[in-house]
């Protein structure tokens, strides 16, 4: 059973939706047992990092994400989810992150020309560096996939799977062993976020 | 690259699309849910559900609707229409709306940006204005463009993004309904005075209008419209290649 962690960050309808449609056999849980016995989890997120890692830490389910992590059951992070997986965070101040993933979340305005607006909202074309991973069977080399974000992923080169340009390479897919994060929403990528989902639920 | 935007729009009355007309394919051509799968398969980058419904019974309809779409087109839904307070944000955004856009609903309270942004995030709060001409100054409208607030439609923009909006949707009533091309000027203008995400309504009457648009004001993110997709006088897949080939970078 794959399980959607549910720590009072966001909202998990469009994402239920979407696993509906695939036919997964999915829960959406903040019990650490379901998580334990979960052969896949997906860790959402939305809003500021450092609420985001707060929440999940209150919510008492970090051990055992870890444990899962360390057993290599596939593991997904989503947006601010994904970027919950990295080393830190600098949202407003410095955040120390889940570590699953090497490299940390910096501000996107730092690092682009002003002209670029913030956040990076829409779809961009997505260059998969590494096209043999199993998590691209479904999609193809420049699909799109929708954005909505401030911050990004830096000092991660070896994980990163696949990029979209916004003034800088943003990481859009990243992975470490059986982890995967990312950046752009799955749930509200058409076919292509369809292809990815399925693909990570067949890992 | 960033792609531009081609946004739909659905005008819902009691759960059925207003001024239903025939598409191929389409047997219900009142059925929201059947018009928003008919988009999406043809291009639509996202769609907004403008709820005109008056009676209460009809907003159970309108969320039965949002939520069956959601259950099967997986792209970004906005949500319009009567949105006055944060707990309006709440019925639409647990039914399936990713963004959730208001317009009097703001001019009444001005609160409401902030007070929705901290409580979901700004990016999922649209501003909408309707703006005119009024003695060579460009005036915020309300109650569907009927009365005029006396307010400065470029200050409105700027208050919108520093009190919360992650978005802004500009209808032009000048241009709306007569089909001769967005609002260029205007369009213009608030761009200069924003970074948001600005997404141009009003005056879409043929493919052209939407490359003169993106050439002419390329800090605008997209274009919205409602009867030319539905009265079926250009089809979004055909816009976007159209598009393409004007050399503006569109999802295909």
């Amino acid at each position: 059973m794959l399980a959607v962690i549910d720590y009072g960050v966001g909202n998990l309808f469009s994402l239920s939706c979407a696993l509906e449609a695939l036919g997964v056999n999915f829960c959406i849980t903040d019990d650490q047992n379901k998580l334990i016995k979960a052969d896949r989890i997906i860790l959402p997120g939305v809003g500021a990092f450092g609420d985001a890692i707060r929440q999940f830490r209150a919510s008492g389910l970090e051990a055992p994400l870890a444990k899962a992590a360390s057993q290599g059951k596939p593991i997904l992070g989503i947006c601010v989810g994904m970027q919950l997986l990295f080393e830190a965070g600098y949202e407003f101040g410095e955040h120390e992150g889940l570590g699953f993933i090497k490299g940390s979340i910096h501000s996107l305005r730092d690092d682009i020309p002003p002209e670029l607006k913030i956040p990076h909202i829409g779809w961009n074309s997505l260059k998969i560096q590494k096209p043999d991973d199993p998590i691209f069977r479904y999609i193809k080399q420049n699909d799109y996939a929708y954005y909505v974000h401030s911050f990004y992923a830096k000092g991660c080169e070896k994980s990163v799977l696949a990029c979209s340009q916004y003034g800088v390479e943003i990481p859009g897919v990243v992975k470490n062993k059986n982890v995967y994060g990312t950046q752009f929403h799955p749930e509200k990528s058409g076919e292509v976020g369809q292809g990815i989902l399925k693909a990570f639920c067949e890992l | 690259m960033i792609t531009k935007r081609i946004i739909p729009c659905l005008d819902i009355r009691d759960g059925r699309v207003v001024k239903g007309v025939n598409f191929e394919g389409v047997r219900d051509v009142e059925d929201p849910v059947a018009l928003a799968r008919l988009y999406n398969t043809s291009g639509a980058d996202e769609l907004v559900f403008y709820d005109i419904t008056a009676s209460v019974e009809g907003r159970s309809l309108f969320t039965d609707v949002l939520v069956r779409t959601a259950k099967e087109v997986f792209i970004p839904l906005t949500v319009g229409g009567s949105i006055n307070t944060v707990e309006d944000f709440d019925r639409v955004l647990k039914c399936g709306a990713d963004k959730v856009s208001v317009n009097t609903g703001a001019l009444k309270d001005p609160t409401l940006l902030e007070r929705a942004a901290l409580k979901y995030g700004a990016q999922c709060v649209v501003l909408s204005m309707d703006v005119k001409r009024v003695n060579g100054k460009f005036h915020v409208f309300q109650k569907g463009g009927r009365e005029d607030t006396g307010r400065d439609a470029l200050e409105w923009a700027a208050y919108g993004e520093e009190h919360g909006a992650g978005e802004l949707v500009v209808n032009s009533i000048d241009t709306d309904g007569v089909r001769n091309g967005f609002d260029v000027e205007l369009l213009s203008a608030i761009c200069d005075v924003v970074s948001l995400p600005v997404i141009a309504s009003g005056g879409a009457g043929n493919m052209q209008h939407f490359a003169e648009l993106f050439k002419k004001v390329p800090k605008v993110d997209a274009g919205l419209a409602a009867s030319i997709f539905h009265f079926r006088e250009v089809a979004v897949k055909d816009l976007k290649e159209y598009l393409r080939e004007q050399g503006i970078e569109v999802r295909l």
